[in-house]
């Protein structure tokens, strides 16, 4: 019996196709290994911070001036009188199963609370990355590729200012310059008083609600009220993404390869954008993840500043009663947003680059 | 000889010379370097002020002048005064001493930290190393401030709890350097040298692999600084940190608040001394990136 | 006739910070349809004087001459825009070492196609037949599949292969391969010179062959100018090469090690004799 070429060609390419496919298989296990033990990892220290520093922690969620009986009823309620890994493992099956119990200020599970607020804090932060991604990675090439002219220059002190000014001081100033005294932007919060609870929530993200609802108005009221938050939180990842633009850039544009295009004849245009600007695409991708990333982080400050019902403005009024249900919660989902924002930008790089595949 | 010579002697005679003329070239090369030079005088000033802060303050952090509460900057108080009729000015020179000790207390207890736990694990490697550095990497991969709010949510309010937040949250930065550096001294031949003399572990990495790790540390603690300041600056605004009466700058903008509107010199006065110390550390950092890690160069 | 290319006192200098430094000092050569060798050591300004031909000296690099022509026109009159029609369609540069000189990130066939389409105005299937049958030129066995790979998938005797291919699809008059065989293994290195040679003879065209190894020049070039420190220190035809003068010359072939060698130590270049020239 004679195997004819074609069906041997064949079986090989399916032999592979096969091994590839449990090559990507190995490698989407391997990456949901690293970002569970990661997680598992964050579970650890906000256990660690909720159960272990607190002298009582019971005190700490019942209030001082709980009976003896409430005391104990929440004591064993919390599993306190068991060892530590047992209320490890109880701390993790309760997360997992969406679990993150009461807030001591607003009465509800701390789960439908972040729920409630997540949306504010992913449309200032989604509006601000844009805002950062659309300005800073054009002047970061412009920077890199204009070495030493004015541009160059600004794009240098904007990179300084980020990494040295407070978000909420330049919140504060934006408010004092733009809203009381240009009266350019609305003021803090998300709408104006009156137009509060007009729109019916779908989506939580105002911009898109008002629009599904066809108020226009609203719509408008609620960009002038987010320009302000969302651009001061882009002024900093503009600040980070022209700098590390500028620097990725650099490097290509001393690449011999640039000279090649040069040697063809290729406009210049053509020669920052296709041969300097295409190799950099990938590792600014996992640049893009991080800032969008720190911003969920910078939000927290910029949301106090600017009455932000969002998660970081829920965790600092959270932070000031010492409600650590939600304190802990919210640590925890902003953790796994930034952790797996982090993980996510680092599989893309391998997946985009044609030299990592 | 002029000690000039002695400084840069090609062949030195004693350990002494060897650092202090290192130290010198290092010295006159941030010279050199107009902007670090600019960033090693900011720091200076704060350094002066924050020791001169009795002297150099027209009137005292805590004084109250309730006649004359939210004046607007004069002659008489440069930066105008506060709700309480606190000289501004005055406030933000004595604000220097607690951002002096915040900057260098986290730099005191998270870079050693962080050398030794990196060191330690590059030494040893295998499940030493793995067990630390999957840590560290844990650690790295979650959001600083948010980490330190929680940690200071739990240890209390307070600029000493918020001081140790920080630093809890830094070191793993320190560790991975001193990790990468360990990596590369602990298979050259002087340490095989030391190794066969008997010299414990112990003393091998705290005689021989700690002190040539401190270049590439110094380096990373003065940029982080702009960082720890500014996180800081975070806790004393959201109430956490320093609490009042304490000027903390911090602390001082979130009184400013309720009034940014109208009075806006409380909020924004101290907001300028946190940029300008912050740049001065950049500034200061990116010069000796420069001078002691030259391969990084205009990065 | 008029030489193709004629240079007249080029010089190329650099500011460091003891005020600016000449890395070419004034040389001078005509070129016609034929083959020159630069040879030099490495930092004697032959690479720069390849790339100060297509003005690719970037600032603050600073290119001066008293003559720069080619085929009648003024290259140092030329605006940038200008310069782009000639570099690649009428003077092109192979370059040393493909790993970096070609785009990591775009296909073999896209980079050789840009060449061609940045020149001339074709159909996107004229333009894929080019780039086959050029790259089958340049001994390349199954063009469509190379094509499609991406620069770290081929050998380094065939990323050069593929550079010249490049360089070469426009149809230009000169060609410049600074050191074009020293990163490859030496295996490889003759097949892609006769690969060179082979297409420069076939069309006609003039080459400048810059690199530090004399044996290699005088076998593949028709004349030879031995530059150091700059300037051009002898010219002469390949075959008379023994006969060389200048002392510099002199020392390079004398360290020059023969097989049945009867030396016991190599002689070492004695700088002292033309220092100050």
């Amino acid at each position: 019996m004679s195997q004819n070429p074609t069906t041997a060609a064949t079986l090989e390419v399916a032999g592979a196709a096969s091994r590839r496919t449990r090559r990507r298989l190995l490698a989407v296990l391997g990456f949901v290994a690293t970002v569970l033990l990661t997680f598992l990892g964050l579970l650890a220290i906000t256990f660690f911070i909720g159960r272990v520093i607190p002298i009582d922690p019971v005190l700490a969620i019942v209030g001082d001036r709980a009976s003896n009986e409430v005391y104990q009823a929440a004591r064993v309620a919390m599993g306190l009188d068991q060892p530590l890994p047992v209320q490890f493992f109880h701390y993790v099956v309760n997360v997992f199963s969406g679990d993150l119990g009461q807030s001591v200020s607003t009465g509800r599970s701390v789960v439908e609370d972040l729920s409630r607020f997540f949306p504010a804090t992913l449309e200032m932060a989604t509006i601000g990355i844009i805002i950062g991604v659309v300005l800073g990675v054009p002047l970061g090439v412009i920077a890199a590729s204009r070495q030493g002219s004015i541009i160059d220059q600004i794009i240098r002190v904007v990179g300084l200012l980020g990494y040295s000014m407070p978000a909420f001081w330049l919140g504060l100033v934006g408010l004092a310059l733009f809203y009381a005294r240009l009266r350019w932007v609305g003021g803090p919060g998300r709408l104006d008083i009156f137009y509060d609870g007009l729109v019916q929530p779908v989506t939580g993200l105002l911009l898109v609600d008002s629009l599904l609802a066809g108020e226009i108005e609203i719509f408008w009221n609620a960009v002038t009220h987010l320009v302000l938050p969302a651009s001061v939180l882009g002024f900093f990842s503009l600040a980070y993404i022209a700098r590390m633009t500028r620097s990725f850039m650099l490097d290509q544009l001393s690449q011999e390869f640039v000279t090649t295009a040069r040697v063809k004849g290729v406009p210049e245009r053509l020669v920052i954008w296709r041969h300097a600007f295409n190799p950099i695409r990938v590792p600014l991708i996992t640049v893009i993840g991080l800032s969008y990333a720190g911003l969920l982080e910078g939000s927290v400050m910029i949301e106090t500043v600017f009455s932000w019902p969002g998660i970081g403005n829920y965790l600092t009024t959270a932070l000031l009663n010492a409600d650590m249900n939600a304190v802990l919660g919210s640590t925890l989902v902003i953790g796994a947003v930034f952790i797996f924002i982090n993980k996510i930008s680092d599989v893309l790089y391998r997946v985009l680059d044609p030299r990592a595949r | 000889m002029s000690t000039r010579d002695w400084l840069l002697e090609d062949s030195p005679h004693s350990r002494l010379q060897a650092n202090a003329g290192r130290a010198y070239r290092v010295f006159t090369a941030l010279l050199r370097n107009p902007l670090s030079v600019l960033g090693g005088l900011i720091i200076l000033i704060l350094v002066l002020t924050a020791l001169l802060a009795p002297w150099l303050a027209p009137y005292s952090s805590t004084g109250q002048d309730l006649a004359n509460r939210l004046a607007p900057p004069s002659g008489a108080h440069w930066m105008g005064t506060d709700e309480l009729g606190r000289d501004i000015f005055s406030r933000v020179i004595w604000g220097s001493q607690i951002t002096l000790t915040i900057v260098g207390l986290v730099a005191l207890i998270s870079a050693p930290l962080g050398l030794l736990l990196g060191a330690v694990a590059g030494y040893f490697g295998g499940w030493t190393d793995r067990v630390l550095m999957g840590i560290t990497d844990i650690f790295l991969s979650m959001p600083k401030l948010i980490l330190a709010l929680a940690f200071v949510a739990a240890l209390g309010p307070g600029i000493n709890n918020a001081i140790i937040a920080i630093a809890i949250t830094s070191w793993p930065a320190y560790a991975r350097i001193a990790r990468a550096e360990t990596l590369t001294i602990r298979n050259s031949e002087f340490i095989a040298a030391v190794q066969m003399q008997g010299a414990s572990p112990l003393r091998v990495i705290v005689g021989h692999v700690l002190p040539l790790c401190t270049s590439s540390m110094i380096i990373r603690v003065t940029l982080d600084m702009a960082g720890v300041i500014l996180t800081a600056a975070g806790l004393g605004f959201i109430g956490l940190g320093a609490q009042p009466p304490l000027p903390e700058w911090g602390a001082m903008i979130s009184r400013g608040r309720t009034f940014i509107l109208d009075q806006w010199w409380v909020a924004t006065m101290p907001g300028f001394a946190i940029i300008i110390v912050s740049l001065g550390f950049c500034f200061l950092g990116d010069g000796l990136r420069d001078v002691l890690d030259p391969k990084s160069e205009g990065k | 006739m008029a030489p193709m290319l004629s240079v007249k006192n080029l010089r190329v200098s650099f500011p460091t910070h003891r005020g600016r430094v000449e890395v070419v000092k004034g040389i001078s050569f005509d070129l016609g349809r034929e083959r020159l060798g630069i040879v030099g050591e490495s930092g004697s300004g032959k690479s720069m004087t390849g790339r100060a031909i297509l003005k690719l000296i970037r600032k603050p690099g600073l290119v001066t001459a008293d003559r720069m022509d080619f085929d009648g026109i003024d290259l140092l009159q030329q605006t940038e825009k200008q310069m782009r029609a000639i570099r690649g369609a009428r003077i092109s540069m192979v370059m040393q070492d493909p790993k970096f000189s070609l785009n990591p990130v775009m296909t073999i066939g896209e980079q050789i196609a840009e060449a061609v389409v940045t020149h001339e105005k074709l159909g996107r299937g004229e333009v894929q037949d080019r780039m086959l049958s050029m790259l089958e030129a340049v001994r390349i066995n199954d063009p469509k599949r190379v094509a499609g790979l991406y620069p770290h998938e081929v050998s380094g005797g065939m990323g050069q292969r593929i550079m010249i291919a490049m360089m070469l699809i426009p149809g230009p008059e000169l060609l410049i391969a600074d050191e074009p065989t020293s990163a490859l293994d030496v295996s490889v290195q003759a097949q892609v010179l006769d690969i060179i040679d082979n297409l420069v003879t076939a069309k006609g065209m003039g080459l400048i062959l810059i690199s530090h190894d004399l044996n290699l020049v005088s076998r593949y070039c028709d004349r030879i100018l031995v530059m150091n420190a700059g300037t051009v220190v002898e010219e002469c035809a390949a075959g008379q090469l023994e006969q060389a003068q200048h002392p510099y010359t002199r020392g390079l072939l004398a360290a020059m090690p023969v097989i049945n060698e009867t030396r016991d130590e190599l002689p070492v270049l004695d700088r002292s004799q033309w220092a100050g020239t």
